[in-house]
């Protein structure tokens, strides 16, 4: 397992520098101990991630939570495990497996371990929480329930959580709720007093800083529903489906906040259920072509479904704004699990020759900063528009900045001719007129009489009109090429880290950005200097061009099986095939800087005595 | 979809409409459907009413999937807004729309293949919806750009053109509509432009899901002997279970209306839908009396006509979504926003 890398020597005593993994059963309300914890650590003003790692499933299977704090702000995956909370005998063996020697095992002692899974090289914290809270609780639900608040009382006492804090998030969360936060506390005290009394302090623990005065603890997805209002979409249509149900439950709850028309008390939205995938495109088409901002959220499955109509959209100019929060595929793959694996469908989705506009947010700072971005761009390309997120950044709490909204921004609603301008003309040809952006004005639908046009997926002129004729359907398919390449000025552009005297480049996208840059910085401790580029959408843009160019040798990191972002990469800029190597890491769980280095380490075909 | 333009000429002793508008205006491009197609009768029932209501063709959006009957939104109101989809996409894309502007009149144009078969589930699902719009189903009962397969409307032991007799059982749009809650069920032959004319308007008016199915011969692969869907089987089969008229807001209601026991229903916008003529013990406002009706003729082997089934209580997606009574597009975008200190504020929550 272990490499000669590691983020810090275990040896040490280590202030909020440290990785907390906690095995839970699914459906026995740890989340909301572990969410605790979680919160808890953040209002201490300490840099945390917590990472779910989740079964598809209600009740029964394993589910694992991972925390991590860094003083220094790394908060990707860790896989250096420095306390294991055991709580489910299912996976027993493989947790004390991934404790790091020298770690810690908090177990219940309720009942005996498994001497043949004894480690001597970890310690062994037992805390009799079942019997604890059998005693203290009558109702048998209650007492699964508050199993889990003792542990987190135990590790409030074991990595010196501030109680004030927990106290506080525990009355605002239990406000209406006095019975409920009485057994909280209660359990919390089970726990807390017990660790006190039993353990030696852990050579981890926590100190309270000041790193988090400007942040926020949000998803991805609420982030995303969050952009999705501020940029003024009034219909949305979607199909339930995991990981991206959320975007939906939080853009429907946003517009009952914030869109109930103070005057008329009518909902300025509506939110469509539809029966399918299929569906929920052709809504969100319509909706477009008669004006409105509208969207969709789905996950892989829905966009292989989408695939037809997206074709349409493309092809009739319509804009659609479409968040794809991945997930691990094909079929129904590991529908809890991340990856990076819609790249290339979305890329080119539907039949004929179609390419898209892809945006690729790293975090939930950039899922609600590039929403509105994706409406600007569907409207003023007249064009599908993909936001990939995943299942890592859209359904965990990330640590970033306080999102801020600019007062002065206007939609950008594209070429849309209005009544007026259609005076000025004598007649409208849907197709003509383009700008230097290879789009041609259209029309909303009711607006006025000279505006009606006959909008068709199937082969037209310029005009608009119905053709057969090969040099006319040439025309406006050639346009749609050359429009898809103007939007590569338009796109988030990509971010560039150099470093003086680096060896090779090494380019990733999304959520994979914490991981790859994190080790970034391990690998320049280490005196292998690289340079790092994230793209941030598609088609690329030319600070990515030049990036290529100007390195001989390139690590594309992405989390998928195909290396689709390398594919693309050479598929659609001028990069040599050879000059890129991939690190590709899919097994669905998010991303670690020590996956990164160990693939660019062994490519590299060296040893890397890689220290922090 | 080739579109011939057809010379307008207008004699200027044809009527005008409250717009100001003769029937011509209401016309589309020139038809590239066989000679004597079914559909070409309903497009020039559609024109009629359209004109009748006086409707802005601006105004009006008109949508289809694929297939022949998708084809003749570009035959009717040239000035209207036209939406010719993928095959069985057209009700989604209906929806959409309607969400954003529900100030147009929506009118989607399908066929047997496009409703019954491709596009069922989402036919299925506006009608749970009760989405505003004037759905007519041009039932051929055969796929004739593909010349000949059957569809899902062929009756059992119809044969085909190549004397193939159909083995499986049709999904009826009537019947289908009535178990679904569809609050708007009519059927018409699409030679019948006299009962067709007054159903298509009150359709238009209705406040939700207007399905109606008009069985509209294939001259082409469907209309041999043998077949059900022929315009001599169905000129010998079908019988008109109502008679109906569609009375404007503004026009005095007949004295005539009313008989044997006959109802009236009056639209939300104030017009009425008058059954001059029901057999006796028939409501068209009774579900399941309907039903009851539609299968006990139909296992007489009658294709039932007319305005079958009317619910003009049931809200319409609109009034379910308690969205504006204008179109949501109007909303202006500074409503949308909630503005910079709503964020700051919000963001309390996520700390």
């Amino acid at each position: 397992m272990r490499t000669g890398v590691s983020i810090s020597s275990p040896t040490e005593t280590r202030v909020n520098d440290f990785a907390v993994k906690l095995a839970n059963v699914n459906g026995t309300g740890s989340a909301s101990a572990n969410g605790l914890l979680m919160q808890a650590i953040f209002r201490m003003g300490i840099p945390v991630s917590g990472k779910n790692l989740f079964p598809s499933n209600i009740q029964g299977l394993p589910t694992w939570y991972e925390i991590r704090v860094n003083k220094d702000g790394y908060t990707a995956r860790a896989l250096d495990y420095d306390l294991m909370v055991a709580m489910n005998g299912q996976t027993y063996d493989r947790d004390v497996s991934e404790v790091r020697e020298g770690g810690y095992l908090l177990y219940d002692s309720t009942w005996p371990l498994d001497p043949k899974l004894h480690r001597d090289d970890i310690t062994f914290l037992g805390v009799p929480l079942a019997q604890m809270c059998n005693e203290q609780f009558r109702d048998p639900r209650e007492r699964v329930l508050m199993k889990n608040i003792a542990y987190a009382g135990a590790l409030i006492a074991a990595l010196d959580i501030d109680m004030d804090i927990v106290e506080q998030l525990l009355d605002e969360k239990f406000s209406a709720k006095k019975a409920l936060r009485e057994s909280n506390r209660k359990a919390l005290r089970l726990g807390l007093d017990y660790a006190k009394e039993h353990f030696d302090p852990l050579p981890f623990r926590l100190e309270k800083m000041d790193a988090n005065r400007d942040k926020i603890l949000i998803d991805g997805n609420t982030a995303t529903a969050l952009g999705c209002v501020y940029a003024g979409a009034t219909v949305a249509a979607w199909y339930p489906i995991t990981p991206s149900t959320s975007v939906m439950d939080a853009f429907k709850e946003f517009c009952e906040e914030f869109r109930r028309d103070p005057e008329t008390g009518k909902n300025n939205y509506l939110i469509l259920q539809a029966e399918d995938e299929l569906a929920a495109i052709g809504m969100v088409i319509g909706a477009s072509w008669a004006g409105a901002r509208a969207f969709t959220s789905t996950a892989g499955p829905g966009i292989s479904l989408m695939n037809e109509l997206l074709g349409l959209a493309y092809y009739a100019e319509i804009p659609v704004v479409v968040i794809d929060v991945q997930r691990v595929g094909p079929s129904t793959g590991m529908p809890t699990r991340t990856q990076q694996g819609d790249l290339l469908e979305c890329a080119y989705a539907s039949h004929g020759d179609t390419k898209h506009i892809l945006l690729f947010p790293a975090n939930p700072h950039e899922c609600f900063e590039f929403a509105p971005k994706a409406f600007d761009l569907a409207e003023r390309f007249q064009t599908p528009v993909f936001m990939l997120t995943d299942l890592d950044i859209g359904m965990n709490d990330w640590v970033i900045p306080r999102l801020t909204w600019d007062e002065s921004y206007k939609p950008d609603r594209g070429r849309v001719l209005g009544a007026e301008e259609l005076k000025q003309i004598t007649q409208f040809l849907r197709y003509t007129n383009e700008d230097e952006n290879n789009v041609a004005p259209r029309t909303l639908p009711g607006v006025d009489p000279k505006a009606a046009y006959f909008v068709r997926g199937s082969g037209h002129a310029k005009s608009g009109a119905y053709t057969e004729i090969p040099d006319e359907y040439r025309e406006v398919i050639d346009r749609l090429a050359r429009k898809q390449r103007a939007a590569a000025a338009f796109v988030p552009p990509s971010l560039v880290v150099k470093k003086p005297g680096a060896q090779f480049g090494i380019i990733t996208l999304g959520g994979c950005d914490a991981a790859v840059r994190e080790a970034v910085d391990v690998l320049a401790a280490s005196g292998v200097n690289a340079d790092f580029l994230r793209v941030r959408g598609f088609p690329f843009d030319a600070i990515a061009e030049a990036f290529l160019e100007e390195h001989d040798l390139l690590y594309v990191v992405e989390q998928n099986r195909d290396a689709q972002l390398r594919s693309l990469l050479t598929l659609e800029t001028s990069v040599p095939k050879e000059k890129l190597r991939s690190v590709l890491v899919y097994g669905g769980f998010p991303l670690s800087a020590r996956r990164v280095i160990e693939s660019i380490a062994s490519q590299m075909g060296e040893t890397l005595a890689v220290h922090h | 979809m080739p579109s011939i333009t057809k010379p307008v000429a207008v004699h200027p002793s044809l009527k005008r409409n409250e717009l100001g508008l003769t029937v011509r205006d209401y016309e589309g491009s020139m038809s590239t459907l066989c000679a004597g197609c079914g559909h070409d009768s309903i497009t020039a029932a559609l024109v009629r009413a359209i004109w009748e209501l006086s409707l802005p063709p601006h105004m009006i959006a008109k949508l289809s999937g694929i297939g022949c009957s998708s084809k003749t939104p570009a035959y009717f109101v040239s000035g209207a807004h036209g939406f010719n989809s993928a095959h069985g996409r057209m009700a989604p894309i209906a929806t959409g729309a309607n969400a954003a502007n529900r100030e147009l009149t929506y009118i989607g144009i399908s066929g047997d293949g496009d409703s019954l078969s491709i596009g069922l589930g989402h036919m299925c699902h506006a009608i749970r919806r009760n989405l505003r719009i004037l759905y007519v189903i041009e039932n051929n009962g055969v796929y004739g750009l593909t010349k000949g397969q059957f569809s899902a409307s062929a009756d059992l032991g119809s044969r085909s053109k190549r004397k193939e007799a159909n083995r499986m059982a049709p999904i009826d749009p009537v019947s289908l509509g009535l178990s679904l809650g569809a609050t708007f069920i009519a059927r018409g032959f699409s030679g019948d432009k006299e009962q067709l004319v007054p159903i298509l308007k009150a359709a238009m008016t209705h406040r939700g899901f207007a399905l109606v199915d008009v069985i509209s011969p294939c001259v082409t692969f469907n209309d041999h002997e043998g077949s059900t869907k022929s315009y001599l089987h169905v000129r010998q089969q079908a019988r008109a279970a109502t008679e109906t008229d569609f009375v404007a807001p503004a026009t005095e209601i007949l004295a005539t209306i009313g008989k044997n026991g006959a109802v009236n229903v009056t639209m939300h916008d104030g017009s009425t839908v008058s059954f001059k003529g029901v057999p006796p013990d028939y409501d068209p406002t009774d579900r399941e009396k309907v039903f009851s009706f539609m299968q006990e003729r139909y296992g007489k082997g009658e294709i039932v006509t007319g305005l079958l089934y009317i619910d003009e209580t049931v809200p319409d997606l609109h009034e379910m979504s308690d969205t504006p009574d204008t179109a949501l597009i109007k909303v202006p975008y500074e409503k949308l926003c909630p503005g910079s200190s709503a964020l700051e504020k919000l963001q309390e929550d996520f700390r």
